[in-house]
């Protein structure tokens, strides 16, 4: 089980080819951070449109108040769309912080889709911050259970990807759309592969003791590449020979690898006649 | 019983399996790693005709794995490949012309045409609205206090001189090219804001769609009944009309598409809430971008055309003109293509 299954995050998609795949829905802490990011270079791109604008015309003559005023809208209300276009569900934002969006049922992420979530952002978030920041634009003079009532609405916009389960802001359920983060796994070489002979050998009867989970926790222990890894290794090989009684001297390491492979190859001949053992109690 | 499995180490059928397999995917991770940084369209074409191969091999790849490899990492490695692979290859999108082309010529007004009636209820609230706005300030000029808002009025209500009223309507002397220009741009962009609140409104069950469209409609007739109070009423619709066909109709998608949403949401239909709230979100999205299309050539009209033309046949002409083509354009085009 990993860390996302464990909190909830984790969802399934079948491919258009029927093959499931496991996909981590993304932090709301990783949005929050991609979405500012994502704001900060709006706004340096609207201030440096627009400084570009009183740079190359007469500001009084009307031209550059044109184009600057184009220019903030189009920043504003097609930066999300352009970029989730051109780099299939991706921002500067989000490729930093490695989150993309992705269609929710699996199929291939539509332009209709990426614009109607964009496009929901002017109620979601435009417009509550607005009102929570100057609320005399968005409805001037409003009395007191207008000004709250509103101000709940706001923050039930604001923070609905908190109160669903998969995360879904307004926009990401109008569009049929959810952000996930970008996978990303690199290929370790294989602990199955015996460099030599093996050292250490094994009697079925000591292999019977432990399951596919213990298999995986001594594999992620073998993969270790910290300082500490030596000590760690001691521990869990004195651990399993005595669990498994396997008597005499050994050197932790090659120990570990044996055992590993040994189990390795039994489980794996077990599983394909049909029989997983999923741990040491199974 | 010594010796036994560690003798059989090496012919680990999932170590064999890798060693196979191994080739594919690493080609594949070079392709993705390269379509990630700079798009599908980057690569050249024999890379992009690999790449559907390479992903539905590296896919049964996985399922072999899942089915005989106990190891971890190859496991996990093979699934986010696979994720990775297969957002490259089902998250293509066409190249921006055929898209915008696409959309123009077929998808948008085949969207307004499949829903229309959400446009006609959309359509009937904006002229339900300009009605009692009529008839109200038509009694009692006082109401128009009510309707319009002071800063759009510009000092234009009942309290101005019919010569003032008159001068609204045909000046444009002082006005420079580039100043329409502005004025053309900021229009568009205010009216853009407008018509996309009221699609995203539509979320709220359609209600603040209602309004919006209604309360448009109750300035536009207060606008209306002020000016025929004077004599001034078919040279306001000649200055209203040219633009203002384009403006209300793409006003009036944006309102119909928000009242898909609210459609969607209150009555689901067969499909679960919030399913079918995404199919519709997402029509109703094609419509909402080609209204925005509409409002920049609105913008366009009122900015420059509306302050530089003042001869009221031409304005109406024009005005007949724009609704001719859009009726045109709607009933029309992208028939052929569905077939």
């Amino acid at each position: 089980m990993t860390a996302a299954e464990g909190r909830g995050l984790e969802r399934r998609i079948v491919t258009p080819e029927g093959i499931p795949l496991r996909i981590e829905l993304a932090r709301a802490g990783d949005r929050a951070g991609g979405f500012l990011l994502d704001l900060l270079i709006q706004i340096v791109a609207m201030v440096a449109l627009m400084l570009l604008a009183g740079a190359a015309t007469d500001w009084e003559e009307g031209w550059g108040l044109a184009f600057a005023f184009l220019a903030v809208f189009l920043v504003r209300s097609f930066y999300f769309i352009w970029f989730e276009i051109r780099w299939q569900g991706r921002t500067p934002g989000k490729r930093v912080v490695g989150t993309r969006v992705m269609d929710a049922a699996g199929g291939p992420l539509r332009t209709e889709a990426v614009v109607v979530r964009n496009l929901m952002r002017e109620v979601e978030v435009w417009l509550p911050v607005t009102f929570l920041l100057v609320p005399h634009l968005v409805w001037p003079d409003a009395p007191g259970w207008a000004r709250l009532l509103f101000s709940v609405w706001a923050f039930v916009f604001l923070l609905m990807p908190v109160f669903n389960r998969s995360r879904l802001r307004v926009g990401d359920m109008v569009a049929g759309t959810m952000v996930v983060v970008a996978p990303r796994a690199v290929l370790l070489p294989d602990l199955g592969a015996a460099a030599s002979e093996a050292t250490y050998s094994f009697t079925e009867e000591q292999l019977s003791v432990y399951g596919i989970y213990e298999l995986q926790v001594l594999e992620d222990l073998l993969r270790r590449t910290d300082a500490l890894r030596r000590d760690a290794f001691e521990a869990v090989e004195k651990q399993i020979r005595r669990k498994i009684r396997f008597e005499g001297e050994v050197k932790p390491e090659r120990f570990l690898r044996d055992f590993y492979q040994a189990l390795r190859a039994r489980l794996e001949r077990k599983m394909l006649l049909g029989k997983r053992k999923k741990d040491k109690h199974s | 019983m010594r010796g036994g499995p560690g003798g059989e180490v090496p012919g680990l059928k999932s170590t064999q399996f890798r060693k196979e397999r191994e080739g594919a995917w690493r080609e594949l991770e070079r392709l993705v790693d390269r379509a990630e940084r700079s798009g599908v369209r980057s690569l050249p074409a024999e890379q992009v005709a690999r790449l559907p191969l390479l992903y539905r091999a590296t896919l049964s790849s996985l399922s072999v794995a899942r089915a005989i490899s106990l190891d971890r990492n190859l496991v996990d490695y093979l699934e986010s490949l696979c994720a990775r692979a297969y957002f490259c290859v089902y998250g293509t999108t066409r190249p921006l012309g055929q898209a915008v082309s696409g959309f123009f010529g077929s998808r948008f007004p085949s969207a307004v045409r499949r829903y229309r009636w959400h446009m006609a209820m959309a359509g009937l609230f904006l002229l339900l609205g300009t009605l009692v706005g009529q008839v109200l300030v038509a009694r009692d000029p006082d109401w128009y206090y009510v309707f319009v808002d002071e800063d759009l009025a510009g000092g234009r209500d009942p309290a101005a001189t019919t010569e003032f009223l008159r001068e609204g309507l045909f000046d444009g002397d002082e006005h420079s090219t580039a100043r329409l220009g502005a004025f053309a741009s900021f229009l568009f962009t205010h009216n853009a804001r407008i018509g996309m609140l009221a699609f995203a409104l539509g979320f709220v069950a359609g209600i603040p769609v209602y309004l919006l469209l209604f309360s448009t409609g109750l300035m536009l007739g207060a606008f209306s009944a002020l000016y025929a109070s004077r004599g001034l009423g078919v040279e306001l619709w000649g200055w209203l009309l040219p633009h203002g066909v384009t403006e209300l109709l793409a006003v009036v998608l944006c309102g119909g598409a928000g009242l898909m949403l609210a459609q969607a949401l209150v009555f689901p239909g067969r499909h679960a809430r919030l399913r079918n709230l995404a199919v519709k979100g997402r029509e109703a999205g094609v419509i909402v971008l080609g209204a925005v299309a509409m409002l920049f050539v609105a913008g366009l009209i009122e900015g420059f055309f509306r302050q530089m033309v003042r001869d009221q046949v031409v304005r109406y002409l024009v005005a007949t003109t724009s609704t001719v083509l859009w009726g045109f354009y709607f009933a029309r085009a992208g028939r052929e293509a569905r077939r």
